[in-house]
């Protein structure tokens, strides 16, 4: 089938849920207001770190217009996290507060003012403990423990992995980089608090709509926390304003909720402030990066050896699979033959960190592309013929036994570089760049400009569950009614990025008939097939793909009895047009709804099931479940701007951007994830930051919080490369994520073209490059960034085979996949 | 302390006893049952709590409902002339200009206030009158294209009346 043959894929159509958002009517969770609802407010700790002595909630009681008051006293002492081997937050703590903002008491009342009036009247008494508020205060105090579980006191996590013979290839290089980087933590900052509403009904069931972007990790958690059946509970995600990660973990606020519900049998809701939306955080870790790489003359890669020290903040999160993460996926992009990781998660008495659009990746990209830079301009070499060169060759494994499938990067390199004039703007702009014919040497402008390229990929969805099971990660029922619409039901939850709309146009496509004509049902656990949620770039490929199976299905039931009826055998049958024949009968097709009536008839009712999981392709060692996917998608990135060297102000002209999707299922969908991404990408690199000050945040609002306006985002100009993934859904691959990575190191690539200095830290404000202009005239070394790192001995590192260069294996186990490959 | 309150919103005249500090945007929520008016930060500093008062943006998280009394209130609601969307309305639809959704009604009223000044703005003056509603999905672009084929549409509409 070529590309002109599909009917809906490929069509800039608007998303389904389109209209109602400009006009106002989606529901978001605070939207929701049920009769009799009280309302609720979190009291939480003004301590980072402290032992709780006493709570005495007796004049929150005895407040008019209060419902019910909770402490850890009121719920199962469970702890819960969003992963099994990171069981350690409380909704309410009980003994210990390990942050400024943890959770200890809740009120439900009968308006949120009161409810906030009656925290204040809640006496805590706190012993306050040592507070420690970075990686190296941490690691100098072994003796005050955050946490009694980890990989030694303070170190959530240890681990190192090495593939091949590091040390050697190392050696045996023109030029070995050993250079150190730090990326500071930022945040999600959605435009929507999170909130959510729950009702513990008279008959002991218990609802619960929340802005989640993982109703069945919710579920789940709160059947553990709350010593309920989870087939008593139902988790709803409303329509959430906003992620990118945020709303990924399971909340405190979710489960306390329920919990004063029940107590008051009264629907409860709740709220979160700005500030508290800060704190609840779970964003980028601030991390701390050590990186040697070997280069041959020609820029080739030799081998690499990546130490990262991530802050983790006061809880586990998602932080194991950070972990892994700022080291596993850096070989997708190039050819490295040989790799060393090594890695350690920090606790520190701060709001925990955890997954941001591009998990734990956009660290280590800052640093491997700065570094790449920085050889290339060692060896003499333009940085984007070197990328070219080094890009990794498709349907291999890396050398963590990654296997990469389809890689248009090569294409995305080639584009941005032709698009934004690459060869004639780097010789004419720069520090080092020969004035222009008839303009004089040194202009006495402050103004310079400078173009810097960087690249990345990113993972089309985790290919492996966080919990451990054989069962399908994203399921999908399609159920066709006599009216010939059909309805789509499942778990994806559409956080704005269009999944709603993906399952429409996915089975429209399939069946032949309009996406209107699809009513898609999602994130309901009652209602819906599991998908395991909205991360990791995994819905449009995961969800899709169990689409394209159950719409199949529904087809194929359909086409039997529409055989039946025209005399014809089932495989002559097109679905096409609102209609269902033969191509060259076509004056005899039925009309898709009459094609439903005769399958119900032959067959009864139609609903079918799609599910899917990934290949099984994860390395066999310890740690190899984190970084396979289907199929990973690739970004090429050139940035055009202009520096002020009085003030060091940053202006951002022009952004390239090429993407490999795979496919555009709608490019005006794709585009969007792509400029939303290279957007964030700047927001990160050049201002936000999510720091404290004498154990609070710094700037816990939005004014103070600095993120791009509409004034400091340049013309974004994207460009899609299509590599028609035999992994994804009509091809499909992740757009998401990735497109945010290779704008940091763009950035910071370009500064260096324009004034030769490096700021090997992010973000990149007006101060260090001022610092770094002055240690240039000062003729000493005009690099900004950390100079030391922290005391940590790692694992010794498991040792495994390189399996760089081995071909993708032809043969791979694919659950549920039986006859539900799309028909490319 | 509760006061009667007579807010002419969407061309309606609508009454609420509210606490007299309970904001603008409190009230159209919680009183007056128009949620499509939603809440950012509720400190002034993002925007997406935009109404029009006499057609002029107003952040209803600052506003006071005694302070709009007598006064023309537009939300979102009151953009689409009965079933007929405005043109930004539709612009932002069809170009994927609204992904979560959640600023865009901000957006479009502060959008509609600056094509009633200026019908045919320019892009940086679109960037201008935007710059106080922050967005974290579409980096703008499509926002920006939608405010300009609004703008066209309503163009050509006038010229052909």
């Amino acid at each position: 089938m070529t590309k002109n043959d599909f009917t809906v894929i490929g069509r800039p159509l608007p998303k389904v849920d389109a209209w109602a958002k400009v006009v106002g009517e989606t529901k978001y969770a605070d939207d929701l207001f049920l009769p009799r609802m009280a309302y609720a407010k979190l009291l939480r700790s003004a301590h980072a770190h402290a032992r709780i002595k006493s709570i005495d909630t007796t004049r929150a009681r005895a407040l008019p217009g209060v419902f019910a008051v909770v402490t850890a006293e009121d719920l199962p002492r469970v702890k819960f996290g969003i992963l099994p081997v990171s069981q350690d937050e409380e909704a309410l703590c009980a003994e210990k507060v390990r942050m400024v903002g943890d959770p200890i008491a809740a009120v439900a009342a009968v308006d949120e003012e009161t409810a906030e009036q009656a925290c204040r009247l809640i006496e805590v008494d706190y012993e306050p403990l040592p507070a420690l508020m970075s990686i190296f205060d941490s690691l100098a105090h072994p003796e005050v423990r955050i946490h009694d579980y980890g990989d030694g006191p303070n170190v959530h996590k240890n681990v190192a992995l090495q593939f091949g013979d590091v040390d050697a290839a190392l050696d045996g290089a023109h030029l070995v980089r050993e250079d150190v980087f730090f990326f500071e933590g930022n945040t999600h900052l959605p435009m929507e608090q999170h909130a959510a509403v729950a009702h513990w009904a008279a008959d002991g069931r218990l609802t619960l709509w929340s802005s989640t972007q993982t109703p069945h990790y919710v579920h789940r958690v709160l059947a553990k926390v709350l010593d309920t059946p989870a087939a008593h509970i139902r988790v709803i995600a409303t329509p959430v304003g906003g992620g990118f990660g945020g709303k990924t973990d399971p909340f405190s606020h979710e489960i306390v909720v329920c919990q004063l519900s029940k107590l008051t049998g009264r629907p409860v809701k709740i709220a979160l402030t700005r500030e508290e939306v800060f704190y609840t955080h779970r964003g980028r870790h601030p991390v701390l990066m050590w990186i040697k790489t070997g280069f041959t003359k020609q820029g080739d890669i030799t081998g690499c050896h990546l130490r990262t020290w991530l802050d983790g903040g006061a809880y586990g999160s998602y932080g194991v699979a950070s972990t892994f993460y700022t080291g596993v996926i850096n070989p997708v992009t190039y050819k490295i033959p040989v790799y060393k990781f090594e890695g350690a998660r920090i606790f520190t008495n701060k709001p925990p960190c955890g997954p941001k659009r591009g998990h734990g990746t956009v660290q280590p990209r800052f640093a491997l592309e700065c570094q790449l830079d920085k050889a290339a301009e060692q060896l003499g070499l333009d940085p984007a013929d070197m990328r070219r060169r080094i890009v990794a060759e498709p349907f291999t494994k890396t050398a963590n036994h990654l296997t990469v499938t389809t890689i248009g990067l090569g294409e995305c390199i080639d584009k941005v570089v032709e698009a934004s004039g690459w060869r004639d703007k780097r010789a004419r702009y720069g520090v080092s760049a020969k004035p222009a014919p008839g303009k004089p040497a040194g202009s006495s402008s402050a103004k310079k400009r400078g173009l810097g390229i960087a690249c990345s990929a990113y993972l089309t969805g985790a290919g492996t569950a966080i919990y451990w099971n054989d069962m399908p990660h994203s399921g999908v029922i399609a159920r066709a009614d006599r009216s010939g619409g059909v309805s789509v039901l499942c778990g994806a939850t559409d956080i704005g990025q269009g999944s709603d709309s993906i399952l429409a146009y996915l089975t429209a496509e399939v069946l032949g008939i309009e996406p209107k004509d699809i009513h898609v049902l999602p994130a309901d656990t009652t209602l819906t097939p599991v998908d395991l949620g909205s991360y990791s770039s995994r819905v449009t490929l995961m969800c899709g793909m169990a689409a394209i199976q159950a719409a199949q299905r529904l087809r194929d039931a359909i086409f039997k009895a529409v055989a039946q009826k025209l005399e014809v055998s089932p495989a002559a049958l097109v679905a096409r047009e609102r209609k269902i024949g033969v191509p060259d009968d076509w004056d005899r097709a039925v009309p898709f709804a009459r094609g439903v009536e005769l399958g119900e008839a032959l067959h009864g009712v139609l609903a079918f099931p799609g599910s899917y999981a990934p290949p099984k392709r994860a390395g066999k060692y310890k740690g190899g479940g984190v970084g396979p996917s289907p199929c990973y998608s690739y970004s090429a990135c050139v940035v055009e701007l202009t520096v002020d060297e009085e003030t060091g102000a940053v202006d951002l002209e022009n952004v390239w951007i090429g993407h490999d999707i795979g496919r555009a299922l709608n490019p005006l969908l794709v585009e969007g994830q792509v400029e939303g991404s290279v957007y964030m990408g700047i927001g990160e690199a050049l201002m936000e930051e999510q720091v404290f000050r004498k154990n609070l945040h710094k700037h816990p609002s939005m004014l103070e919080y600095k993120s791009p306006t509409t004034l400091e985002t340049p013309e974004i100009h994207t460009i899609l490369v299509e590599t028609d993934d035999p992994e994804g859904p009509f091809g499909a691959k992740e757009a998401g994520q990735g497109p945010l990575l290779p704008v940091i190191p763009a950035i910071a690539n370009a500064l260096h073209h324009a004034l030769g200095i490096r700021i090997d830290e992010v973000p990149i404000t007006a101060d260090k490059i001022l610092k770094a202009l002055d240690l240039k005239r000062a003729g000493k070394p005009a690099r900004v960034g950390p100079t030391r790192l922290p005391l940590l001995t790692f694992k010794q590192a498991l040792a495994v085979e390189s399996a760089f260069g081995q071909p993708a294996d032809a043969i791979v186990s694919r659950p549920f996949a039986a006859s539900s490959r799309p028909s490319p | 302390m509760k006061v009667r309150v007579t807010l002419n919103v969407n061309g309606e005249s609508r009454e609420a006893l509210v606490p007299t500090h309970k904001t603008l945007l409190e009230v159209l929520r919680e009183d007056l049952g128009l949620t499509g008016t939603k809440h950012g930060c509720e400190l002034g500093e993002c925007g997406t709590c935009t109404v029009l008062v006499d057609g002029e943006p107003v952040l209803s998280c600052l506003a006071l409902p005694v302070e709009t009394e007598d006064r023309r209130i537009t939300t979102v609601e009151g953009m689409a002339e009965g079933g007929r969307l405005h043109p930004l309305q539709q612009a932002f639809a069809e170009l994927g200009a609204a992904q979560c959704g959640y600023c865009t009604p901000g957006i479009l009223l502060t959008a509609t206030a600056l094509l009633a000044e200026r019908p045919s703005p320019t892009r940086q003056e679109v960037k201008e009158a935007l710059a106080g509603n922050l967005c974290r999905c579409t980096g703008y672009t499509k926002i920006l294209d939608a405010v300009e084929l609004a703008a066209l549409r309503m163009g050509r509409q006038e010229a052909r009346t």
